[in-house]
């Protein structure tokens, strides 16, 4: 099969490859580029895990083609911190005990970081909502929620 | 979970995507911003030899108002109809549609277009579309056709699109400004498929009656479908509580080939119809009168 020629900047690095047509954007920043932060879950479109940030917007990487990422800029989990210190997003999942597992996490914080860039002041129902589409086995949300709040907060009073 | 092979394809233009639809015959398929297509080669129900991406093709994303008619290319992301500006001033019916499909990391690839041709029987752009009797722009190897909505939907996941040919715009006639819209649907968590749904676009005459009403169901049948034993029983009549009561139930008439699958049995379907009915004709009515 003939492999398509893309270039993809990838947490800030321009990377180039020639890919499988039916190679997903999840399974190249995995198996091409090693950054397994990006989980897979359902690899059908169900579970959110696998979200990952398309110049600047949520998508979910198994739902797109490595080919079809040619010419975008894309943020896994690991483009997040910066300089050692966890982006406000990742630091408040930690302090409100927002995971368990952690398998949903990254899929969870790029959700939550696409929002918070839309609406730096989100209501519960407006963050409920923006991650419905995200599936957590373990921690029932609650957690999920306030972390997410926490954020916002310290987002806005550092702005 | 990973799809088969396929070659891929990424015309510049409508010309050069066409010329590859009927080279490549059958078993090429158009890829928009594939949310429902690449689930459905991951799952290998489709498995086409080549994917032509639409992506990149010029001309398909743009949205105009022309002579009361809102232009909508069919390649225009969910998630702009969402925000634009033009929408939300002209059919704010499609914005409110737009907020429930999906989630908007969908929102942010899938197309109005991949929705349309997609034609599954629960998705709201359908059902949207006929209720507006807006008409759908193909170009294929013969030319151009257009067709109205109501020709465009023929049975689960099946259009009047023959292979070769694209959906390239749709064209929504403005409702006039005196009318109103309602929409309601019952679905199992926020975003999902709905279970059942209807739109409803209703006029006003002077004297208070209903001048024209038109009501769209999905979710409920193998394809979207209007209810027109309602919509004529409508007519003439006050818009009152009542009145909207007796109408819905007679939505269900309409339904002539049921959906049922593991989300919900056609009974149960069936049972949500008057009641989303008459949510939508009270949604827009209120609207009718606020005018
Ligand atoms: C988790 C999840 C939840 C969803 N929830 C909803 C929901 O609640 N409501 C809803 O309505 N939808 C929902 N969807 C579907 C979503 O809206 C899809 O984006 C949409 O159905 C398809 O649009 P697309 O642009 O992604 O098309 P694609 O997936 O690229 O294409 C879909 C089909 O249409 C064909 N096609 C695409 N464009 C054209 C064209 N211009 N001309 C001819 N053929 C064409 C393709 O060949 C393919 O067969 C959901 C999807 C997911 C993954
Ligand atoms: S792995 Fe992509 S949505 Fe589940
Ligand atoms: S923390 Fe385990 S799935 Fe969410």
């Amino acid at each position: 099969m003939e492999r398509v020629p893309i270039t993809v900047t990838v947490n800030g690095q321009t990377v180039s490859a020639e890919v499988e047509p039916r190679m997903t954007l999840a399974d190249f920043l995995r198996d091409e580029l090693g950054l397994t932060g990006t989980k897979l879950g359902c690899e059908h479109g169900v579970c959110g895990s696998c979200t990952v940030l398309w110049d600047g917007a949520a998508v979910r990487s198994c739902l797109v083609l490595a080919a079809q990422a040619d010419g975008a800029a894309i943020t896994t989990i690991e483009g997040l911190a910066t300089e050692g210190q966890l982006h406000p997003v990742q630091q408040a999942f930690w302090e409100a005990h927002a995971l368990q597992c952690g398998f949903c996490t990254p899929g969870m914080i790029l959700t939550a970081v696409a929002l918070l860039s839309e609406d730096a002041n989100p209501s519960e129902q407006a963050i409920r909502e923006a991650l419905s589409g995200n599936l957590c086995r373990c921690t029932g949300y609650q957690n999920i929620v306030r972390a997410v709040q926490l954020a916002a907060e310290r987002l806005r009073s550092s702005s | 979970m990973k799809s088969p092979t396929f070659a891929y394809e990424r015309p510049q233009s409508l010309a050069e995507a066409l010329a590859l639809l009927a080279q490549k015959g059958a078993d090429a398929r158009p890829l928009a911003g594939g949310q429902s297509l690449i689930p459905m080669l991951a799952l290998r129900l489709a498995r086409p030899s080549v994917l032509v991406d639409l992506g990149r093709v010029e001309g398909l994303d743009e949205l105009t108002l022309q002579d009361g008619v809102l232009v909508i290319g069919a390649m225009v992301r969910q998630r702009q109809l969402e925000r634009n500006a033009l929408v939300a001033e002209h059919l704010p019916l499609l914005v409110a549609a737009t907020k429930v499909v999906g989630h908007p990391a969908i929102r942010n690839r899938g197309t109005l277009g991949g929705s349309l041709a997609h034609a599954d029987p629960s998705a709201e752009y359908p059902a949207v579309a006929l209720a507006l009797d807006a008409e759908f722009v193909i170009q294929g190897p013969r030319g151009e056709r257009v067709i109205p909505a109501q020709e465009f939907f023929l049975g689960p996941f099946t259009t009047a699109l023959a292979t070769d040919e694209l959906l390239t715009s749709i064209r929504f006639p403005i409702p006039p400004t005196h009318s109103g819209w309602g929409m309601a649907e019952v679905a199992r968590r926020h975003s999902d498929f709905a279970l059942a749904g209807a739109v409803a676009l209703l006029a006003r005459a002077d004297d208070g009656t209903c001048a024209r009403a038109a009501i769209a169901l999905f979710g409920v049948a193998t394809r979207p479908l209007r209810a027109t034993q309602a919509e004529q029983a409508l007519v003439g009549r006050p818009f009152t509580t009542e009145t909207f009561r007796e109408v819905a139930t007679l939505a269900t008439e309409s339904i002539d080939e049921p959906l049922s699958d593991v989300h919900g049995s056609a009974a149960y379907r069936r049972q949500l119809v008057p009641v989303v009915v008459r949510r939508a004709l009270e949604e827009a009515a209120q609207r009718a009168a606020a005018r």
